[in-house]
């Protein structure tokens, strides 16, 4: 027998042989279970569904549906206004992830603010944001914080670096969400029918398995946290539909290399330390009790909304926009009147079509070859 | 919002900070989030942090049962 | 500026004795020839037989000096490519560089040695040129522009008309090292290794090429947006599709793997010495060995062919053997963390 291919090659994850044959099984399986609805809540799922050809090589076996999370997607618009209003106040420099350029807020996006003078840099790391503050005493960044459970841990170390070094120049704009509580609204919502939970692996390395037994026990929804390579999707997709098959609502985790049942204890104390869950609003999803995170107040110093005031309210939706209603899959990408005419890419009028991993932006790009 | 990709830990070049290496590139990385990072260690790289370690057992187990998988379903590819 | 380093002031554009210096000193030291010598307003050549191919490009490239290069390679490679691809032979350029106030001289020197390495290596000539000399923050560093005049040669690629379903798609060498390279050393991501530009000049490639496969349809050097766009750009409105196999293109593991660091697509990522062709199925085995006998495209590979039920659409053959379509690219790309 030909030995095992090296496990920390991304190639040991991508073998053609054995999606086939996962593959079969899941048609396989289908046919017995009937149509089963799956949900992807991670928005780097739902690329990944799209770009491995997953997506195609299942066809319409299974239903795959994208779920809300998409942290560029559910925040609300006012946060790009925010940050492009820092953007163009006098000695304020914003520090921006590359996935939030693009976003449009009521007002446009940081890249049009950039453009009309606005001071933004794109940083892959909040390290790098802390490098510019500590090289530029005179500038105040601001690290434009959005993400969930699997990035803002990173920002908070970022904070605790601050205050050790003292960096009183580098502030954050918190707009990080926690995804627990969203999947709490989810699954209690009326209409949405759904026969398991594709879980994010990356977040679930953060917070462990526990979190979703309250889901799978309060809403009766098979959970399987998974990993992104085309073979770990493929296997998430199996145990899901196997545990429709059996008629079980378990916690399963496909992800294991990555994911431990407790999860990151280390980053979470981190993440704690300077934040605690606080009420907030998801676009699609309305207001989550503790869906997101707000400073502790003896961070308050690196909290931007208190240090640099602004005076800016919400943002209303786009005329049109049904990124609220796509978030939450009651309408897919195709069924939205903009869709591919007056929202696309290099024009998008919601979220969901610029960002990155938006459920709108993955059709677009990777989908639809009829 | 989860994308992380499996490198190695090639040094260490602080209490909390090291090199990182994929396919010949590398660069520097916080090792704040993880409990005792060691050169040689498999991590999860995300916007410049390590986030969690990789298991290789576990990822031999996971293989493993795709082996399992290929053969039963008689290891062919589709047309 | 520290110390008195020797830097290019806004008097060496000026067209005096410092404009002199700069022309005979610096640049004529690296372009010299009987043509250019003789610093006439226009240089006087040969006309060819046969048709003229002539094409022009500016370079802003950020950062200047890049794993693999600078902009003064990328200007020559540039130019030469554009006529290479065309199916004609390089013949002369021209050389216009507009300097900011402050440029540092060595720097100079070492853009125009780049330049003059490739040059003489394709037994090119600059025979004209200019230099213009503009205020601080007017340019970042130095823009160079380009034009090139060749000769067309036969066989010479004979257009998209000529596109047939069952063609095949053929890629010189490995995508998007210049893109991921010179992304790499941008402030912020610090990524050291491996990653160099493929920047090279392509008319030896080319040439052979067309002579192996003298029915060859299209050849275009993948530079912004990579190998994608210019597969758009092909198919665009026409009645056949392009369906790519994705374990066949050829991508290094650097690159490769700072792609999937930063969430960026191979396809969409720039290249400078790389190209794409598409040949009748039946002249593309001897077209793949002849770019293979070159040192320069021994990792060229047929990745593709043309197809008939997907007009106008590029596709993917995933690895997986499910399939998606590549979209155009959009813009610059941001590197991600979602």
């Amino acid at each position: 027998m030909n030995p095992l291919p090296d496990p920390m090659a991304p190639q040991a994850f991508r073998d053609p042989g054995v999606a086939a044959a996962l593959a079969r099984r899941i048609r396989r399986l289908a046919e017995r279970t009937g149509p089963a609805a799956l949900m992807e809540v991670c928005g780097t799922h739902t690329v990944a569904l799209f770009r491995s050809g997953v997506r195609a090589l299942l066809g319409d076996c299974v239903t795959l549906l994208s779920g809300p999370g998409c942290p560029v997607c559910v925040t609300p618009a006012d946060i790009v206004d925010r940050a492009a209003a820092y953007a163009k106040t006098p000695g304020v420099t914003v520090a921006t992830y590359g996935d939030m350029m693009r976003v449009p807020g009521s007002r446009g996006s940081l890249d049009q603010a950039r453009a009309a003078g606005g001071q933004v840099r794109v940083v892959y790391s909040p390290s790098d944001a802390l490098a510019l503050a500590a090289k530029n005493p005179d500038m105040r960044v601001v690290f434009l914080g959005v993400g969930f459970e699997t990035t803002a841990p990173a920002a908070a170390a970022a904070v605790l670096h601050a205050r050790r070094d003292g960096l009183d120049n580098f502030m954050v704009l918190n707009a990080h969400k926690l995804i627990p509580p969203a999947l709490h609204a989810l699954a209690a919502m009326p209409g949405l029918k759904l026969d398991g939970l594709i879980c994010p692996g990356h977040v679930s390395a953060i917070i462990g398995l526990g979190p979703y037994r309250e889901v799978t026990g309060k809403h009766n929804l098979p959970c399987v946290v998974t990993g992104f390579e085309p073979l770990d999707l493929l296997q998430g997709i199996l145990m899901l539909l196997e545990q429709k098959a059996r008629g079980e609502a378990a916690v399963e985790n496909q992800y294991a290399r990555a994911v431990r049942p407790q999860g990151n204890p280390r980053a979470r104390d981190i993440l704690f330390q300077v934040f605690e869950p606080a009420d907030a609003v998801w676009r699609g999803l309305g207001a989550v009790p503790g869906g997101g995170m707000a400073f502790r107040e003896e961070f308050d110093a690196f909290d931007a909304a208190a240090r640099i005031p602004l005076d800016i309210g919400p943002a209303p939706d786009p005329p049109g926009c049904r990124c609220a209603a796509v978030l939450v899959a009651a309408v897919k990408p195709p069924e939205c009147p903009l869709f591919a005419n007056r929202c696309a890419p290099d024009h998008p009028v919601g979220p969901c079509m610029v960002s990155s991993e938006g459920a709108c932006a993955a059709h677009y790009k990777y989908g639809d070859l009829s | 919002m989860c994308l992380a990709v499996p490198v190695r830990i090639e040094k260490l070049t602080g209490p909390a900070t090291g090199v990182i290496s994929l396919s010949g590139i590398s660069r520097a990385v916080d090792l704040s989030l993880i409990e005792d990072p060691q050169p040689g260690d498999f991590v999860l790289l995300h916007a410049g942090f390590a986030i969690e370690k990789v298991d290789e057992a576990e990822a031999l187990r996971t293989l493993e049962l795709f082996r399992e998988a290929l053969e039963q379903e008689g290891g062919q590819e589709p047309p | 500026m520290t110390r008195a380093e020797p830097a290019i002031l806004l008097a060496h554009g000026g067209g005096g004795r410092l404009a002199r210096d700069l022309l005979r000193g610096v640049v004529l030291k690296h372009f010299s020839n009987t043509t250019l010598d003789a610093l006439g307003d226009a240089a006087l050549l040969q006309a060819p037989t046969g048709r003229l191919a002539f094409t022009t490009d500016s370079f802003v490239v950020n950062p200047l000096f890049f794993p693999g290069g600078d902009i003064g390679k990328l200007a020559a490679c540039g130019t030469i490519n554009d006529l290479a691809v065309s199916g004609a032979r390089p013949l002369a350029l021209s050389c216009a560089l507009i300097i900011e106030e402050g440029f540092p001289a060595h720097d100079l020197e070492v853009i125009l040695e780049s330049m003059k390495t490739v040059l003489e290596s394709e037994g090119v000539a600059v025979v004209t040129g200019d230099t213009k000399v503009v205020e601080r923050g007017a340019a970042h560093g130095l823009f160079i522009n380009t034009a090139g005049i060749g000769a067309v040669q036969d066989p010479a690629p004979a257009g998209a008309h000529a596109v047939r379903p069952g063609d095949a798609v053929l890629v010189s060498g490995p995508i998007g090292d210049h893109g991921m390279a010179v992304l790499a050393c941008r402030e912020g991501l610090e990524f050291q290794g491996e990653l160099r530009s493929d920047c090279a000049p392509l008319y030896a490639p080319a040439r052979a090429l067309l002579m192996a496969a003298p029915e060859t349809r299209l050849i275009r050097d993948a530079t912004r947006g990579g190998l994608a766009a210019i597969l758009h750009e092909w198919c665009e409105d026409r009645d056949w599709g392009v369906e790519l196999d994705e374990a066949a293109i050829p991508v290094r593991p650097e690159t490769a793997a700072l792609c999937g660091i930063l969430g960026l697509d191979p396809l969409h990522a720039a290249n400078e010495g790389t190209f794409a062709a598409v040949v009748p199925a039946d002249q593309a085995q001897a077209a793949l060995q002849a770019l293979h006998s070159l040192p320069a495209t021994h990792g060229a590979a047929i990745i593709g062919r043309i197809r008939a039920d997907f007009p106008g659409r590029v596709v993917l053959d995933t690895r997986i053997r499910g399939r998606r379509i590549v979209d155009r690219p959009a813009g610059d790309p941001f590197p991600r963390i979602c």
